[in-house]
């Protein structure tokens, strides 16, 4: 018998005095944990595959399940841990490059957890969101750089293109075939009648998403995948991936198992054929080419549509920000390393990039210490837990927020990270037909709205009690915020003060 | 009435273009000196010959358009052209053809760095990049489809029929090589073998056609054997990973 030398990470428990052995959790599990014992009556578990998705656990009509982190120490060794121990071994099996789904676990610090905001008191009166009116509609796009106006006082300035959303929170990029159509669809569903925007990565767009091209970003990538002259005209703004958060240096590949013949509908190529967009675009070698590729994209939809260029949190990413701005992009996205993503090197995903609360406000400073933050607007990413969250990234200088693995957690998602394996039991990460249909965009799109609907309103809520009752007034609104428990450089680096300050 | 392009700028003469193409099937675009995005997404049924130095970006996103270049191209002519018919009277310059989905790009000359990177193929549509002389270095690189023929005519003593790194990443389509060309440039995992009925009816199409447009002596360039170059896999990173 071949020696597995990785202990399983789940136990599978099972209260025989509740299971009514109904076999639900044996249809639900696609990783084959649950079973029909050899008598064909009684459902046992094999608990060696299992993910904690908690699929069969949320729908055991008796709740007679329950997921326990499987315990086998090793000896204590705070170098060698068991997570290194067990990945090596997995290396040593396969010859594989390790392979990881959504964003770094990794005990990283997290700002946004030392950022306290600040709220009025006597002097500055709050505001009251139910009774007051209270904006957060948000305008993104290219500013002229100044405002001439005719004697009757109408502007006239040629306004570049702009793009106006309810919400300073629009879905990040997960592409058909990351994702399933369905989950794409809800996330569409739900940006229509939010206001907002879905965005539909490096996919290409699918044609029953047609009827939601007025809320779509469209994406181009380094593979070009769906990408023609239809596709940039039909979305609200498009926008140039050069990298992402979660794999900085790192380009796409989906694996021909998931291109189905869906999938290959909407990338155009063939059915079950490798699907790989390299980290470079071959024709960007430099900000000079960057611009040929925007100005590119401006020509093919007649300047109608702002094109935003997307950029992981790396070291130098102020620098690489202005550069963007120069080169013509109308919306910067920054994406920071926490962010998700369908399937990442463990060790890229873990090791590269920066966090983006650091990268966020050193970018903002850079290009208003230049005069050009006002020309652009900013968008960040890389791991929104909460409306707080959203309200400390604009008061650091974002204009928008992207977001997605909060959407996907309103989904079902419970972040097993296996999204690579294409068996995602919520029917989301996955190109399976028994398993995306068990994802209901009918639904699933009101769960992703009620989740908006409330950020939206605890959003407006913190504002009205910082006394400030338009978003704009809170973009980098820095005086907002004080650390907690950061060194003189974080705070530096943040451009904010000590909580006490 | 032809447009002159002299000295400027891309967005100007596009916009010439465009507002010409309205009205009209064809235009002529003379003393093209460098501006970029000529013939942009242009659509079926249009066509645009341009007399000069067509700058980087030349029919990107074609759409079925026609564009005819008495000139030489410069960087990532027919970038994700998505259909119609480019042909160069000269040479062109890197990134040539970058992600073509479809149609048609012929070249008298040669061509530089990646050319065809990124070509791929989708149902009935089949991009075809033909090259009257030599590739440079990582020709067909992450090619996934359609068709590459590369013909060697003219080179001059010592010269390769392509640099290296050739087809580095190929997991789909074919490349036509022109008598003798440099084996150890080619990437691992690439095949080499002799062309099937099937191919040579699709080969001497094309080849026709060149022959055609610059005015070559057929049966001349077909004196000389062909080789097809495909990969082994089409899925050449299909274990490269393992799920952690």
């Amino acid at each position: 018998m071949a020696v597995n030398y990785i202990p399983r990470r789940f136990t599978v428990i099972r209260d025989k005095n509740l299971c009514i052995d109904c076999g639900c959790c044996v249809r639900q599990c696609s990783n084959e944990c649950h079973f029909f014992d050899g008598d064909g009556k009684t459902v046992v578990s094999d608990s060696e595959n299992c993910v904690a998705c908690h699929r069969c656990v949320d729908l055991c009509p008796t709740r007679a399940l329950r997921i326990e982190k499987y315990v086998c120490d090793y000896r204590e060794n705070a170098n060698w841990t068991p997570q290194y121990q067990q990945e090596i071994c997995r290396q040593a099996e396969t010859g594989g490059v390790l392979l990881s789904g959504m964003g770094t676990p990794k005990p990283y610090p997290i700002y946004w957890d030392k950022i306290l905001l600040n709220a009025s008191q006597v002097t500055n009166p709050s505001i009251d969101p139910l009774r007051e009116p209270m904006e957060i509609r948000t305008i993104l796009g290219r500013k002229p750089e100044k405002i001439t106006v005719e004697k009757k006082g109408k502007s006239t300035v040629e306004m570049p293109p702009q793009v106006i959303i309810e919400t300073p929170i629009m879905f990040s990029a997960m592409s058909f075939g990351s994702i399933s159509l369905n989950a794409q669809k809800s996330l569409a569903m739900a940006a229509k009648n939010l206001g907002t925007l879905f965005n539909t990565g490096e996919g290409g767009l699918h044609p029953d998403l047609k009827e939601y091209t007025d809320c779509a970003i469209v994406q181009v990538a380094s593979g070009r995948f769906g990408v023609h002259k239809e596709y940039l005209n039909n979305s609200r703004f498009v926008e140039i991936k050069i990298g992402q958060g979660a794999k900085p240096g790192i380009g796409g590949h989906l694996p021909g198992e998931k291109v189905n013949v869906e999938v290959s509908n909407a990338r155009m190529i063939p059915e079950g054929s490798d699907a790989i967009s390299p980290a470079p675009h071959h024709d960007i070698y430099s900000i000079e080419d960057l611009r040929q590729l925007i100005w590119s994209i401006k020509q093919a939809t007649d300047n109608k549509k702002p094109v935003s260029v997307k950029i992981a949190a790396v070291h130098n990413v102020a620098a690489i920000a202005s550069g963007c701005v120069r080169a013509g992009a109308d919306i910067v996205v920054i994406d920071g390393f926490r962010g998700g993503t369908g399937a990442a090197p463990t060790r890229i995903r873990d090791n590269v990039g920066i966090p983006i609360e650091l990268a966020l406000a050193a970018a903002d400073q850079r290009l208003r210490d230049e005069g050009i933050r006002s020309r652009i607007s900013l968008v960040a990413a890389g791991s929104f837990r909460c409306s707080a969250d959203i309200v400390k990234a604009i008061a650091l200088g974002a204009d928008a927020c992207y977001c997605a693995s909060a959407p996907l957690i309103a989904m079902g998602c419970h972040m097993c990270q296996t999204c690579n394996t294409g068996k995602c039991n919520w029917g989301i990460a996955t190109q399976r037909p028994e398993l995306t249909k068990r994802l209901n965009p009918e639904i699933m799109h009101l769960r992703v709205e009620n989740l908006i609907n409330a950020w939206n309103h605890e959003i407006k809520e913190i504002m009205g009690g910082m006394g400030i009752n338009s978003v704009d007034s809170l973009r980098g609104n820095r005086l907002m915020l004080r650390g907690i428990g950061l060194s003189e450089k974080e705070l530096e680096i943040l451009g904010i003060m000590h909580a006490g300050e | 009435m032809s447009i002159i392009a002299g000295l400027r700028r891309y967005a100007e003469v596009n916009g010439d273009i465009k507002t010409k193409l309205l009205s009209q099937n064809k235009v002529t675009v003379e003393d093209v000196n460098g501006q970029r995005y000529l013939g942009c997404a242009l659509d079926s049924g249009k066509t645009i010959e341009i007399h000069g130095t067509a700058g980087n970006d030349l029919a990107c996103y074609l759409n079925g358009g026609k564009i005819l270049l008495y000139g030489n191209g410069q960087d990532a002519v027919g970038n994700t052209m998505g259909g119609g018919q480019i042909i160069i009277h000269g040479h062109s310059g890197d990134a040539l053809g970058y992600g073509m989905r479809d149609g048609e790009i012929y070249i008298r000359d040669n061509v530089c760095c990646r050319g065809g990177i990124h070509m791929k193929e989708f149902r009935s549509m089949k991009p075809v990049l033909v090259i009257g002389q030599n590739a440079g270095s990582f020709l067909g690189e992450y090619m996934a489809g359609g068709t590459i023929i590369l013909l060697g005519l003219n080179m001059k003593r010592g010269e390769k029929l392509f640099g290296t790194h050739c087809a580095s990443g190929m997991h789909g389509g074919k490349i036509y090589v022109r008598g003798a060309f440099p084996k150890e440039n080619l990437s691992p995992n690439i095949k080499i073998s002799s062309l099937t009925d099937e191919d040579k009816k699709e080969l001497d199409k094309y080849v026709k056609n060149y022959c055609k447009y610059f005015g070559q002596d057929y049966e001349a360039v077909m004196s000389k054997p062909f080789k097809k170059l495909t990969p082994v896999t089409s899925r050449p990173y299909a274990n490269l990973y393992t799920s952690n």
